[in-house]
C-alpha cells in the first residue's frame, strides 16, 4: 500500500493507508505479534509434552545422559541470552524517546549476543559429533560422561532397544558384565533425540532472530525508527524474549536435572 | 471520486480499479501482487475449487474401484494411494481453507465495516503459502504416478510407523510433510490476521454483541487456527526430522513412540475439524436468518456456543485413539468429554430451526444449501456420539461408520455451507448473478447425491465393513455399489456447480447490491464493491433487522429506506463509474 502512503497526513511514512492512524497501526501489531508467540508456545509445547512424558517413564536416561552436557557453556549461553533481553529492552525504550544512537548500539548488542549463543552453541554440537552421542541410531558414543575414552570393542551396542526390547529396561539382556563398559541405560539416545530437537528448534529460533535484528539495525541506522513508529522494535523485542524464556526452561531441564 | 449525488454515489469496482495492487499492474501482477482482501479471496476460491475436482476425481477413481468386489480399475497399492490423495487434498487444501481463507477474507472485512483485513501483505503471504504448500503436496503425490518410487500411501494421518523410513521409502512423505507444514503456517497467519482485525478493524459503534455471527464463528475458528495448528506444524516437523535424520522420536525400533504421534496428530486434528465446521456454522447463521427474513434466534446462544465449542474441541482428541493403546482411564474421561461437544453443536441447531419458525422462508439456492446443512449435521453429529462411546467405537472404529460420519460432517456439513456461502456472497463480489433455476436443482442433486453415497456406508460399516481396504466380501456389493452411483451424482452436481459459476462470473445477469434483503454491512456497499469496501462509511445498520429494507423492482434487489426523522425520504441506490485511471 506504499502508493498511497504519502498522500496521508499519519504521521511517520511507514503508517499504512488502511490503519486510521499510528496508534491504530502499532496496536494492530502488538496484539498480532502476542498471538504470534501464543503460536510459538504451542509450538515447542509439542516437546515440551513429549520431555515430560519420556521423562516420568524413564528418568534414568535424562540423569545420565544430562551428564554429558556442557554446564558451563550452558550457563554462559542462558547469560548472554538474559543479556540480550535486556539490550533488546532497551532499545525499545530508546526508539520510544528518539535516541537514535543508543538505539543502534542496544540493537548491535543483541545482534551480537545472538550471534555469540549459536557460536558457543556450535562448539557443543561439533562436541557431541566427535564424541558420537547423537540421536537416533547416531548414537555410539566414544566417551563416557566424564570423558573418559571407551575401550575399541566397548561399542554402546545395548543402549538401543528397539520393538522387540520395548520402551526401557528389558530383564531378558543381561546386564553387562563386572569391568564391562556400557553402562549407560537402555534407550540413552532418547535424550539425545529431544535435546537436539528441542536446542535444534531453539537454535533456528534464534539464527532467525539474527536476521530480525539485521534487518532492525540497517533501519535504525536509516533512522526509520520514531517514537510514533517503533512497532518493529517492540514487536521484536518481544519475540526475543520469547525465545530467551524458551532457553531458560531448557537448560535446567537438560542441563542441570 | 466525484460525488453528482450524495444519494446515489458513483464509484469504481475493485475489480477494474488497478490501485492497490504492487506497481499499477494488471493482467497476472494484477492478481498475484494485490493486497486487496477480494482478490486474495477469489485467488483461494480459485484455487480450492481447482483443489476441489482434483479431490474429486480421485475419490470417484476410489469409488469406481469399489464398484465390485476384487480388483475392477486399480490394485492396492494404487488404491492406498489414491485414498490418500484424496484424503489430504480434501482436508488440507479444500475444507480448511474453504471457508475462513476463501469466502471469510471476502466477507470478513466487508461486514466489519473494515477498508481491508489488519495485515494485507501477510494475507497475501499466506494465500503464497498456500500455493507453495499445495504444489507440493499435490506434486509429492503425483510422485507416486510419474516416478517408480512409492507414493504417499499412509491415509491423510500419516500415522507413524506407516509413515517411517522402513515402511516406504523415497521422498514423496518427506514433500508431502514440508507441503503440509507450510500449508499449517498459511492457516496460522489467516488466523492470525482475522483475529487481529476483529479486534481492531470493528466499525464504530459495532460492539461484540452487534457483530454478525459469522465474525464470531471466524473468531472462534481464528483462535483454533492460532492455537492447535504450531502443534500439526511441529508433528510434521518432527516426522519430516524423523524420515530425514532418523532422530528416532516416533520410531519404536529406535526406543520412540508412535502413540505419542497419534496425540500429537489429534490434538491438532480435533480441533482442526471443528476449524472446518465453525465458519459453516457460521455462514449457516446468516444464512438462515437471511432467507427467513427474521432476526436470528438465541443471538448470544449462537456466539457463544462458537466459541464453547473451540475451547471444548481443544479437550477430546484421545477419542481418536480408543483403541491406540490409551489408558482406560483416559479413554473414559475422553468419551465424556466428547459429549459435552453435543451440546453447543445442538444449541446451534435449534436457534435455527427457532428462526425457521414463522420466518418468511424463500428457497433460493444458498438457503437449499443452509436447510441441507441443518439435517446432514444433526446426523452427523448424532453418529459422533455414538463413536464417542467407547464400547461402541471398538466395534466402529476403522469401520466405514467412521467414513460416513466425518463425510456428514465434512462434506454433507462444511462443503455444503461452503456452496451455500459461495451462492451468498457470489452476487457481491463479481456483480454478477448465477443461474438460479440451474442453481436450485443441482442443490437437490447434491443433498440425494450426498445421502446416497454416504447413508449405505453407516449400514455397511455398523456390519463390519473396515475402512481403506481394497477389497470386500460379496455381501457388501450392493451398498457399495448404492455408495458409488451416489457418489458420480454428486460428483457430476459439483462439477457442474464449478462450470455455471465460471460461466457467471463473466455472462450472468447483473447483480444488485442487495439482491437477498440481507441485513449485514457488505450488503450496504455495491456489487461489486470499490477497493476499500465502502463508496462512504455507511451508518450501522440494525443487525438482522428486515423492516428496513424494501424490494426495489428497479435494482432487482433491496434497498434501503433512508430516513428523514421518521419520514422515509428515499432509497439508496450506487451508480458505477468507469475506472477513473489516475488518482
Ligand atoms: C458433534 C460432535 C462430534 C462428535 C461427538 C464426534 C466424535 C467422533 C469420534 C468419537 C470419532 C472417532 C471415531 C473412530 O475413529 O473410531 C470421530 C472421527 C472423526 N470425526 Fe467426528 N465428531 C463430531 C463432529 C465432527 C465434526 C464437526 C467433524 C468435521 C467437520 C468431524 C470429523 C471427524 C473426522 C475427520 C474423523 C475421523 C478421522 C479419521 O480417523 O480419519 N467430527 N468423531
Ligand atoms: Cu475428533
Amino acid at each position: 500500500m506504499s502508493e498511497h502512503a504519502h498522500g496521508d497526513q499519519k504521521g511517520s511514512r511507514f503508517i499504512q493507508h488502511h490503519y486510521d492512524d499510528a496508534q491504530h497501526q502499532f496496536d494492530s501489531g502488538k496484539l498480532a505479534i502476542w498471538l504470534f508467540l501464543a503460536q510459538e508456545v504451542l509450538f515447542f509445547s509439542a516437546l515440551f509434552v513429549a520431555y515430560i512424558i519420556f521423562r516420568t517413564q524413564h528418568p534414568e536416561i535424562f540423569e545420565y545422559g544430562s551428564q554429558y552436557l556442557d554446564r558451563t557453556m550452558g550457563a554462559v549461553n542462558t547469560l548472554v541470552l538474559i543479556g540480550s533481553s535486556f539490550t533488546a529492552a532497551y532499545a525499545v525504550r530508546c526508539a520510544q524517546l528518539r535516541n537514535q544512537r543508543t538505539l543502534v548500539i542496544c540493537l548491535a548488542i543483541t545482534l551480537a549476543c545472538a550471534l555469540g549463543f549459536l557460536t558457543i552453541k556450535y562448539f557443543e554440537y561439533s562436541e557431541k559429533i566427535h564424541h558420537g552421542t547423537l540421536y537416533g541410531k547416531k548414537f555410539v558414543p566414544h566417551v563416557d560422561p566424564d570423558g573418559a575414552t571407551f575401550p575399541e570393542d566397548a561399542v554402546i551396542k545395548p543402549c538401543i532397544h528397539g520393538s522387540e526390547g520395548n520402551l526401557g529396561a528389558d530383564p531378558s539382556i543381561p546386564p553387562p558384565a563386572e569391568g564391562e563398559a556400557a553402562p549407560c541405560p537402555d534407550n540413552t539416545n532418547m535424550f539425545f533425540t529431544l535435546y537436539f530437537a528441542m536446542t535444534g528448534l531453539h537454535g533456528l529460533h534464534v539464527l532467525f532472530g539474527v536476521f530480525v535484528f539485521i534487518w532492525l539495525l540497517v533501519r535504525a541506522m536509516k533512522g526509520h525508527f520514531t517514537p510514533d513508529y517503533y512497532g518493529p522494535v517492540d514487536y521484536a523485542a518481544l519475540y526475543w524474549h520469547l525465545v530467551d524464556l524458551i532457553w531458560i526452561f531448557l537448560f535446567p531441564l537438560y542441563y542441570l536435572i | 471520486m466525484a460525488k453528482e449525488n450524495p444519494e446515489n454515489p458513483s464509484y469504481t469496482s475493485f475489480l477494474e480499479d488497478p490501485h492497490g495492487i504492487m506497481g499499477h499492474r494488471g493482467g497476472f501482477w494484477g492478481w498475484f501482487g494485490t493486497f486487496d482482501h477480494k482478490r486474495i479471496g477469489i485467488m483461494y476460491l480459485c484455487g480450492i475449487l481447482a483443489s476441489l475436482m482434483v479431490g474429486g476425481l480421485f475419490a470417484l477413481l476410489v469409488r469406481l474401484e469399489l464398484f465390485f468386489p476384487g480388483e475392477t480399475i486399480i490394485g492396492p497399492q494404487a488404491y492406498n494411494e489414491f485414498f490418500t490423495l484424496h484424503g489430504a487434498i480434501m482436508v488440507f487444501l479444500v475444507i480448511v481453507p474453504g471457508i475462513p481463507a476463501a469466502l471469510g477474507n471476502i466477507a470478513l472485512p466487508m461486514q466489519l465495516g473494515a477498508p481491508d483485513v489488519a495485515f494485507p501483505r501477510l494475507n497475501l503471504a499466506s494465500f503464497y503459502l498456500w500455493c507453495v504448500g499445495a504444489v507440493l503436496l499435490v506434486g509429492a503425490m503425483a510422485m507416486g504416478f510419474v516416478t517408480d518410487q512409492t507414493g504417499v500411501d499412509t491415509g491423510w494421518t500419516f500415522y507413524t510407523p506407516y509413515s517411517l523410513k522402513e515402511h516406504t521409502a523415497g521422498d514423496a512423505i518427506l514433500m508431502s510433510l514440508v507441503g503440509v507444514f507450510l500449508l499449517g503456517f498459511s492457516s496460522i497467519f489467516t488466523g492470525l490476521n482475522f483475529l487481529t482485525t476483529i479486534h481492531k478493524f470493528r466499525a464504530k459503534g459495532m460492539g461484540w454483541f452487534q457483530m454478525p455471527l459469522n465474525l464470531w464463528a471466524l473468531y472462534a475458528t481464528g483462535i483454533m487456527q492460532v492455537l492447535a495448528t504450531p502443534v500439526l506444524g511441529i508433528t510434521v516437523l518432527l516426522l519430516s526430522v524423523e524420515r530425514f535424520l532418523e532422530i528416532g522420536i516416533f520410531d519404536p525400533v529406535l526406543g520412540g513412540d508412535p502413540i505419542l504421534f497419534q496425540h500429537f496428530f489429534w490434538f491438532y486434528s480435533h480441533p482442526a475439524v471443528y476449524i472446518m465446521i465453525i465458519p459453516a456454522m457460521g455462514v449457516i447463521s446468516e444464512l438462515i436468518t437471511t432467507f427467513s427474513h427474521k432476526h436470528i434466534f438465541g443471538y448470544r446462544f449462537i456466539a457463544w456456543s462458537s466459541l464453547s465449542l473451540a475451547l471444548l474441541s481443544f479437550l477430546v482428541w484421545g477419542h481418536h485413539l480408543f483403541v491406540s493403546g490409551q489408558s482406560r482411564m483416559a479413554g473414559m474421561i475422553f468419551s465424556a468429554l466428547t459429549f459435552t461437544v453435543a451440546i453447543p453443536s445442538a444449541i446451534k441447531v435449534f436457534n435455527w430451526t427457532a428462526t425457521l419458525y414463522k420466518g418468511v422462508i424463500r428457497l433460493q439456492t444458498p438457503m437449499l444449501y443452509a436447510l441441507s446443512f441443518v439435517l446432514l449435521f444433526t446426523i452427523g453429529g448424532l453418529t459422533g456420539l455414538f463413536l464417542g462411546v467407547i464400547s461402541i467405537d471398538v466395534h466402529l472404529h476403522d469401520t466405514y461408520f467412521v467414513v460416513a460420519h466425518f463425510h456428514y460432517v465434512m462434506m454433507g456439513s462444511t462443503l455444503v455451507a461452503f456452496l451455500g456461502g459461495l451462492h451468498y456472497w457470489f452476487p457481491k463480489f463479481t456483480g454478477k448473478m448465477y443461474p438460479e433455476k440451474l442453481g436450485q436443482f443441482i442443490s437437490v442433486m447434491v443433498f440425494f447425491g450426498f445421502n446416497l453415497t454416504f447413508l449405505p456406508q453407516f449400514v455397511m460399516g455398523s456390519r463390519g465393513m473396515t475402512r481403506r481396504y481394497w477389497d470386500y466380501d460379496p455381501e457388501f456389493t450392493l451398498m457399495h455399489q448404492l455408495s458409488t452411483i451416489g457418489a458420480f451424482v454428486l460428483g457430476i452436481s459439483l462439477f457442474i456447480v464449478v462450470c455455471y459459476l465460471f460461466w457467471a462470473a463473466y455472462k450472468g445477469e447483473k447483480a444488485p447490491p442487495n439482491p437477498w434483503g440481507a441485513s449485514t454491512l457488505e450488503w450496504e456497499s455495491p456489487s461489486p464493491p470499490p477497493l476499500y469496501n465502502f463508496v462512504e462509511q455507511p451508518p450501522l445498520p440494525e443487525l438482522y433487522e428486515y423492516d428496513e429494507l424494501v424490494y426495489d423492482d428497479e435494482e432487482g434487489g433491496y434497498v434501503r429506506k433512508l430516513r428523514d426523522g421518521g419520514e422515509v425520504r428515499s432509497y439508496r441506490r450506487y451508480v458505477r463509474s468507469k475506472p477513473s485511471g489516475g488518482h
